[in-house]
């Protein structure tokens, strides 16, 4: 245990913020790279992790629970988002068959 | 030992992340966004935040993505993805677009721009154990009125999907009825 503890480093915040802002990134670049909407939906989720880890460090450092709390309305907000979203590719599902982002395109110009 | 538990865990919310975005088989991606959102918990419980890493597993790793699932189930899209080929030029800039991003980020978060006093609560570590307490006070003094518009918001939400989901009965049902009369 000791030789870890000598050739581990300390874990500051910024190894957390670090992790978070390539997560972000990951869900980033997958929201922009998949088709398919429910993958989508995933990597906006992802995203939404994210930044919720950014706020729990941000609480853990300054000692501050509003961090905390602010992270159950983003649990909210994407638990809403999630219903209403499915709700969405549901209904264009039974009207079309395919949920990829190239299938919905009606509204382009 | 927190670095050890803190690699484990960067891993595995790595892992997660990038086979959310690499699987070709959505339920596959589902189950790697499980993988991710255990991971986060524990990250969370690392820094103080229990009440915080068990709503992430019972709402995220368990609820939404048993939604993910169930769609992907009843829809049955799991077999089909041909038209995730393609786009390359796409992909590229969307992966430049990301390393730029990343850049930006790490280059903002390296120059200390986090400053200031926190705002008054308990702390965090509570004696008693467990930071309920802490997270609660919070939350129904300062946040009330937000708690309460997210409480609207929710019902919203629930209402609307049973619309969207009636409605789209009722417009295949109008079709059939044109199929039958023409």
């Amino acid at each position: 245990m000791g030789l870890l503890a000598e050739i581990t480093p300390d874990i500051t915040a910024n190894y957390y913020l670090g992790l978070a802002a390539l997560m972000f990134v990951v869900g980033g670049v997958g929201m922009l790279v998949r088709r398919n909407t429910l993958i989508m939906f995933m990597c906006v989720e992802l995203m939404l992790n994210a930044v919720n880890l950014t706020f729990v460090t941000f609480a853990k450092t300054m000692n501050d629970a509003h961090g905390q709390a602010i992270v159950f309305f983003t649990l909210v907000v994407a638990a809403a988002e999630v219903a209403i979203g499915l709700a969405i590719i549901v209904a264009i599902f039974r009207r079309r068959q395919g949920v990829t982002a190239d299938d919905i395109d009606q509204l382009a110009g | 030992m927190e670095a050890v538990v803190f690699f484990v865990a960067a891993a595995g919310v790595l892992a997660g992340a990038l086979g959310v975005v690499l699987f070709r088989h959505p339920v596959y991606a589902a189950l790697s966004l499980v993988g991710s959102m255990l991971a986060i918990a524990v990250l969370f419980l690392q820094q103080d935040a229990d009440l915080v890493a068990i709503v992430q597993i019972v709402v995220y790793a368990s609820a939404i993505t048993v939604l993910f699932l169930f769609v992907i189930m009843l829809l049955g899209v799991d077999r089909s993805e041909a038209r995730d080929t393609g786009h390359l030029f796409q992909r590229a800039a969307a992966v430049v677009l990301g390393v730029a991003v990343l850049v930006g980020i790490v280059g903002i978060v390296g120059n200390k721009w986090v400053a200031g006093t926190p705002a008054s609560s308990a702390p965090l570590d509570d004696p008693r154990g467990g930071n309920v307490r802490a997270v609660a006070e919070v939350l129904f003094t300062d946040y009330i009125w937000a708690f309460e518009v997210v409480s609207v918001m929710l019902v919203i939400g629930v209402v609307g999907s049973v619309v969207l989901a009636r409605r789209s009965r009722q417009i295949a049902a109008a079709r059939q009825r044109e199929e039958v009369s023409v």
